[in-house]
């Protein structure tokens, strides 16, 4: 992301930033602006289809999604579109089920990604010390990302399990007493979906800090050491600050991928994980393609839709802001 | 004018250079074992590194220890899954099955998984050559080209990677009874599904070639253009050949989240016929719920294709996953 951000910002002609860019191509000006309507027309063949595509498929969707949120429709007949009312939205706040829910995505939204986030710049300042075998240390780190959910979720049930990896590990070292039935207890359902999901993203962390680490010019971490600084000064005051951008992008991926976690819950307890660890996404499953309670299954993914957009909204509106579109 | 075009190409060369840092990186990591001058972990460290100290023991040993709890879940599910129903009952998790060593769950699973490996293969490839196709059409459509409205329709593209999909599912439901691919044939299904993957897959796609196309010398397009090269020619004879690195990338991106794809398979299969093979372990984990063995066995088989990609192109998977 922040690679990406930084070549737009280079690039892109229309910034203000891209003033080294309008220098090199200057002599363009005139041709370009002739050119300019007639590339409209002539570079229609390549973006016109993936547009189409993405507008029926994305936003067409959405739009079509609000609407059937609108109607009462449920059960096997088709929506009445002519009959729209907030009602829907009007049972929401009642309902024992969602507000549990709603809480529970709050919830791993905000542990998730601040957990994932602390694992990983550990794990890249580790990675980054100079360290001998460190392609195989990231790849091994960097492992779990390639798994679907599905798989991970089986891999932790197994975890988990009574006679399980973790229990048994617990009594190897004499630890009986912190045995536990991990998934089985309500206490500590939501908890062990959020060690898994840090053990499965922890890695992604780490390629994205170590990115950022690496490009912090030397004289940073020289003009410290001549400071006098010490080490652990010299992570917080120095390196850390300059991480920020490489945070705020993994923060954005971290958190919409929380809203939607799924497949993971789904597996390991199915379309009825218990109050305890339900979450948006899997309520808004459960209502529209168990219960055929179709409209209701709509009203709550447009909440869903909303918490994201209100974390996508910011940001693209700063990216936006900084010329970086 | 050619000094020119070369200054320009080597700037380029410098931005392609800060574009992907992971690479990098990667160069970093081959270099500096050999030579320690010019990275700045070596300032930072270089008085360190050649002494094995204390400190650099305790490094290790926290990396090692990591490595374990990394490894941990799929080590405990390898173990179980050659285990005899008897030595599973009888031995530790974390023991190795030396006696009772059997492979019987993998022939069990692979038996049971085999027709979703196929249907995957099939959903998986197609989807993901036409999405990275789409992508980089319209990535060189909104970034080579320069019209008003451009920025609009990416932002556009941008958002649609996050959109959570929940907030499709029932329209697309609907959608797909409309448009009756599956009332067609019995495999109608798998097209359908094949269809959502290349529209939800094409954005971030489209964001991948851009990130990448903005680096690629205008001089020579512009050049190429005063020529009289049309666009598509242009796109066939320059862009194309130059967009091979970024395919690989984008290719493995959009394999993996093809291949490990759950909630469209789930929405918009109903056939077992068609099943993918995340769909037919879920099954097989709720067959046999507790058959341990079988379930991990299952897990391995229905991950192998994207732990070998991974493992044969992880920097290119790396790469897809910063953007």
């Amino acid at each position: 992301m922040d690679s990406l951000r930084n070549s737009l910002r280079r690039l892109n002609p229309l910034s203000e930033t891209a003033t080294e860019q309008s220098q090199g191509t200057q002599t363009q000006g005139s041709l370009a602006g002739r050119l300019r309507d007639s590339d409209f027309v002539e570079s229609m063949p390549f973006w016109l289809p993936p547009t189409l595509l993405v507008l029926l498929f994305v936003y067409g969707a959405i739009a079509w999604n609000i609407a059937i949120s609108f109607t009462g429709w449920s059960g096997l007949g088709q929506p009445e579109y002519t009959d729209l009312s907030l009602e829907m939205y009007r049972q929401l706040p009642a309902d024992q089920n969602f507000r549990a829910s709603l809480w529970n995505t709050i919830l791993l939204l905000i542990t998730f990604t601040g957990s994932s986030l602390v694992v990983g710049l550990g794990l890249a300042l580790l990675v980054d010390r100079k360290i001998r075998f460190e392609n195989t240390f990231r790849t091994i780190y960097l492992l779990p990302m390639a798994l679907s959910f599905v798989v991970t979720a089986i891999f932790w049930s197994w975890m988990y399990a009574s006679n399980g990896v973790i229990n048994t590990t617990l009594n190897v070292f004499g630890l009986d007493l912190l045995t536990h039935n991990w998934i089985g207890n309500p206490q500590f359902k939501l908890a062990a979906v959020i060690v898994a999901l840090i053990w499965q993203f922890s890695g992604y962390c780490m390629i994205v800090y170590l990115a950022g680490l690496r490009a912090i010019p030397d004289e940073h971490y020289e003009a410290a050491r001549i400071d006098g600084a010490s080490t652990l000064k010299l992570y917080w005051r120095v390196i850390i600050p300059q991480l920020r951008s490489s945070t705020i992008g993994a923060v954005v991926v971290l958190m919409v991928f929380a809203l939607k976690a799924f497949d993971f819950i789904y597996v390991m307890f199915g379309t009825n994980p218990g109050r305890s660890v339900d979450i948006l996404a899997v309520t808004m499953y459960r209502e529209a393609f168990s219960s055929s309670q179709w409209a209701y299954g709509a009203a709550i993914a447009v909440v869903l839709f909303a918490l994201a957009l209100t974390i996508i909204g910011p940001y693209a509106y700063t990216q936006y802001k900084r010329g970086a579109l | 004018m050619t000094d020119d075009t070369d200054a320009h190409t080597d700037r380029d060369r410098d931005r392609d250079a800060d574009a992907d840092t992971d690479t990098d990186a990667d160069r970093d990591t081959q270099t500096d074992t050999e030579t320690e001058t010019k990275t700045k972990p070596a300032t930072d460290d270089s008085s360190r590194l050649p002494a094995i100290g204390p400190g650099r023991l305790a490094l290790y040993g926290a990396l090692l220890a990591l490595v374990i709890g990394y490894l941990s879940p799929l080590y405990g599910g390898l173990t179980t899954a050659f285990k005899t129903q008897e030595a599973y009952r009888e031995t530790s998790p974390l023991q190795p099955p030396i006696e009772g060593i059997t492979v019987d769950p993998w022939v069990t699973a692979g038996g049971e998984l085999a027709m979703g490996m196929i249907n995957s293969f099939a959903l998986t490839i197609p989807a993901a050559v036409f999405s990275a196709l789409l992508g980089s059409l319209a990535a060189y459509g909104l970034t080579k080209v320069n019209w008003r409205g451009q920025a609009f329709l990416l932002a556009l593209f941008l958002a649609a990677v996050f959109i959570p999909y929940q907030a499709v599912l029932v329209p697309l439901r609907q959608f797909w009874s409309i448009v009756d691919i599956s009332g067609l044939h019995e495999r109608g299904e798998l097209v359908e599904l094949i269809i959502t993957h290349i529209a939800y897959g094409t954005p971030i796609c489209t964001v991948l070639f851009r990130s990448y196309y903005q680096t690629l010398d205008d001089e020579l397009i512009e050049a190429a253009r005063l020529d009289g090269a049309s666009l598509a020619r242009i796109y066939r004879k320059i862009v194309l050949p130059l967009s091979v690195p970024m395919f690989a990338v984008t290719l493995i991106y959009q394999f993996t989240q093809i291949w490990n794809d759950f909630l469209f398979a789930l929405v918009l299969l109903s056939d077992r016929a068609n099943y993918v093979v995340t769909l037919e372990l879920n099954a097989l984990q709720g067959a046999m719920a507790t058959d341990y063995g079988v379930q991990m066995a299952g897990a391995f088989i229905a991950a192998l294709p994207t732990i070998l990609v991974y493992i044969m192109f992880g920097e290119q998977f790396a790469k897809g996953q910063t953007m």
